[in-house]
């Protein structure tokens, strides 16, 4: 038999299963400002749906109001329609734009305290906290034999877990439809599968997502921790252990003579007992930290009990943290830096250009398109007719009347199809209130000749209650030769 | 190949006992939740062949516990889907025009429904849109041989022109060259005349032969001033558009041997609800009167 090397245990695990994290309750300031975003965001999030705006009547009367089915985005007193999906990539930059800013001033505060991973995970630790006790309690428990305490305490944590997954899925559907028509519809069966479906879909993801995945979506899921180091900078505030002061860490009194040569790290490992994804500050910066700053509030009170000075882990820069370790006179935090200029610079360009396009935007739109089967007719009385379609969308909330006419250099008349009035040179189109119409129109040429040949004409509309003129150009198609004969 | 089981010392696990080249290779069964799930599907299955069509025999099959069917689905799909379709259907049989026109939503119903059988049944001689083609009337002009309004189209639809159908519309004109009733120089003569009433004797011809033969020979069907007779299905010869041609050739040739063209009937091949449907399709093209 052949001899073959036996590989050490470390490189065969090479699919290592999850280390489960239990993360200890903490008070402090990061806690405080994490709690306040939370329950902002929370309050955005579950009671947005039900702010009511009033848009006259047959319009939702929901201040905010992603309409699938009638193709609107209503946000208060605006009124999206497909045609501004362009203001949305808009926004999408800004956002994009302002989370690199914020990013690169603050590291990733948006991680720590506004995503809603962090928050709804946040908030499942909570309901977690409530039920089954802080970190020891739980790894006692989970360690333990399943015993009554633990099976009521684990079903008791899954229910409420899913009673707040489903009212966030149902909170999510709220901004598609009608809030209180869907609640009714929703509890007598008469919403439709869209409803039920999207609503068991987000009570499923946030159920696993916040109450099982947790830490595991911001490290293997999310690209967000991949990139923004690319943000990141040695002038980026971010939460750090400050080794050169914490160093060599250990446990043993400080206030003995001679003093040990310990450093303020009485290594209590409380900063990772409260870290949300389970690592340590103290190895630097890394992919994992969400950087809430739990661990400075951790760290904190560790300080307070030891009579040491507070912020052994504070926000700092990795600039002033280099200059501190060698003992340097350091400069104060420097937000105002050719990257954070940029970023400002291209938020601004970007602002400016969404508030121009949302105001520049227009409220009126036609199109006018020439009908292609039959390309003209020739009628009774020798005159040929073109057919056009004129499209008029109208966004605004009241009714638009056009006034139609057409520049030409032959002689025509309008008039709208299917109506009984006598073909005449200018004819009148009411366009209701958030529509868009298509309105069938004949444009007949009078007998002469001139109508044998293709020819540019142009139509006029204007709107006769603002006076804005509109104007389109089409093509007149000839016959080819003259009526008549 | 020498088998020899042996435990593997890292995993702790047994191997196959087979060994090529110094690799020996883990027994790691299949995970117990696959396997659970392969036996459930092997029970699903018998479950499956009793319930459903399974099994072919030489003179039939086995139908199943229930009696399933895909055509007794699908015919049942279309019934129903023909069974919505009938409350509109329905009702536009039974509404006049003028209240249809009146209704948007049955209107837009009609016209939905008017558009496609178009498309299928009246596109190839008609043209789309009813752009007419030589010897096939232009629908979407206002020049009609048998009348524009609703009630007329209708019923050149239901009965059609010229055929079998004993309700069709029917007109027979003679044929006064071929059958002689007529001299060449007489045909000429009548067709400056038909030219004169439409306004386009250009070259100012003396038309009174012309009028006189009109006035003995056409003057009962097309009218004294030639506006026609959509009773008897006599085009007004002073419209821009005719069926055969306008010019001077093509009212000679109509005259000497005239084309008269045939239209099916509908009836038989579509519902009332739908040639009413068609009408008003038609109407909307831009000639409807």
């Amino acid at each position: 038999m052949n001899e073959y090397v036996t590989p050490s245990a470390d490189e065969v695990s090479l699919y290592g299963d999850r280390v489960r994290v239990y993360p200890r309750a903490v008070h402090g300031i990061a806690r405080n400002f994490k709690w306040a975003l939370l329950i902002f965001c929370l309050a955005v999030y579950y009671i947005l749906p039900w702010v009511r705006w009033n848009r006259g009547p047959g319009n939702p009367n929901q201040a905010v109001l992603l309409d699938i089915s009638t193709e609107r985005f209503y946000f208060f007193g605006i009124t999206f329609w497909p045609q501004d999906i362009v203001l949305l990539t808009g926004g999408l930059i800004l956002a994009a734009v302002g989370l690199f800013l914020i990013t690169s001033l603050f590291g990733r505060i948006w991680c720590g305290y506004a995503c809603p991973q962090t928050v709804w995970t946040d908030l499942f630790m909570l309901v977690e906290r409530w039920i089954e006790g802080d970190r020891n309690a739980r790894m006692r428990r989970d360690a333990g034999p399943s015993t009554l305490d633990k099976v009521w305490r684990k079903l008791a944590k899954h229910s409420v877990w899913l009673g707040v997954a489903f009212w966030t899925g149902g909170g999510w559907i709220m901004y598609y439809v009608d809030a209180p028509t869907v609640v009714g519809d929703f509890w007598t069966g008469q919403a439709s599968y869209g409803v039920y479906g999207f609503t068991f879909l987000f009570t499923a993801t946030t159920y696993v997502l916040a109450g099982w995945a947790r830490e595991q979506v911001c490290t293997y899921m999310c690209p967000w921790p991949r990139f923004q180091s690319a943000m990141l900078d040695e002038q980026t505030l971010i939460v750090t252990y400050q080794g050169w002061r914490g160093e060599p860490r250990g446990r043993g009194k400080r206030d003995v003579i001679p003093a040990p040569v310990l450093g303020d790290c009485i290594d209590c490992h409380a900063c990772v007992h409260v870290c949300p994804t389970g690592i340590d500050i103290r190895d630097g910066v890394q992919l994992e930290c969400i950087g809430c700053g739990l661990c400075v509030d951790a760290c904190n009170e560790i300080m307070t009990r030891t009579s040491q000075p507070l912020w052994l882990i504070k926000w700092d820069t990795l600039a002033r943290q280099a200059g501190l370790a060698k003992g340097e006179i350091v400069e104060p935090i420097k937000l105002v830096r050719p990257r954070t200029l940029i970023y400002l610079a291209v938020l601004g360009i970007a602002v400016a250009a969404m508030g121009i396009g949302l105001a520049m935007r227009s409220l009126l739109e036609v199109s006018v398109q020439h009908e292609r089967a039959p390309l003209f007719v020739r009628l009774h009385d020798g005159s040929l007719r073109n057919a056009y379609t004129l499209k008029l969308v109208n966004k605004y909330t009241h009714d638009v009347s056009f006034t139609v006419t057409v520049e030409a250099a032959m002689r025509a008349k309008l008039q709208v199809a299917g109506s009984t009035d006598a073909p005449a040179d200018a004819i009148t189109i009411l366009v209701p209130a958030d529509s868009v119409g298509a309105y069938r129109v004949f444009l007949d040429a009078a007998p002469g000749g001139v109508e044998a040949k293709n020819a540019e004409i142009t139509f006029l509309l204007r709107d006769t209650t603002d006076n804005i003129l509109i104007k389109r150009s089409a093509n007149f198609i000839g016959a080819g030769k003259p009526g008549g004969g | 190949m020498p088998t020899k089981i042996e435990k593997d010392v890292i995993s702790g696990r047994e191997t196959t006992g087979q060994v090529w080249d110094g690799l020996r290779e883990l027994n790691t069964p299949i995970p117990r939740w696959w396997l659970y799930t392969f036996i459930a599907t092997c029970v699903w299955s018998v479950g499956y062949v009793v319930v459903y069509p399974s099994v072919p025999g030489l003179f039939g099959y086995y139908h199943g516990a229930i009696g399933y069917s895909t055509r007794v689905e699908v015919n049942s799909q279309v019934a129903s889907i023909a069974a919505i379709r009938a409350r509109s259907m329905d009702r536009i049989e039974a509404t006049p025009f003028a209240q249809i026109a009146s209704d948007p939503k049955l209107m837009a119903v009609a016209m939905a429904a008017g558009k496609i059988t178009f498309a299928n049944n009246c596109q190839p001689c008609h043209g789309a849109g009813g752009g007419g083609r030589p010897g096939f009337p232009t629908l979407a002009s206002d020049s009609w041989i048998w009348g524009g309004k609703l009630e007329d189209i209708q019923t050149s639809v239901q009965h059609g022109i010229r055929n079998e159908d004993p309700d069709a519309r029917m007109s027979q004109m003679p044929r006064f060259g071929v059958d002689g009733l007529l001299k060449p120089v007489e045909i000429a003569a009548v067709a400056d005349y038909v030219l004169a009433l439409r306004g386009a004797n250009k070259d100012g011809t003396d038309v009174t032969a012309g009028g006189k033969l009109y006035a003995e020979n056409c003057v009962a069907c097309h009218g004294e001033k030639g506006e026609g007779k959509r009773e008897v299905g006599a085009p007004n010869l002073r419209s821009a558009v005719n069926l055969y041609g306008t010019s001077k050739d093509a009212i000679i040739a109509q005259i000497s041997a005239p084309r008269q063209g045939v239209m099916p009937g509908w009836n038989a091949r579509l519902d009332a609800a739908t040639i009413k449907s068609v009408a008003i399709y038609v109407h909307s093209l831009g000639g409807g009167e």
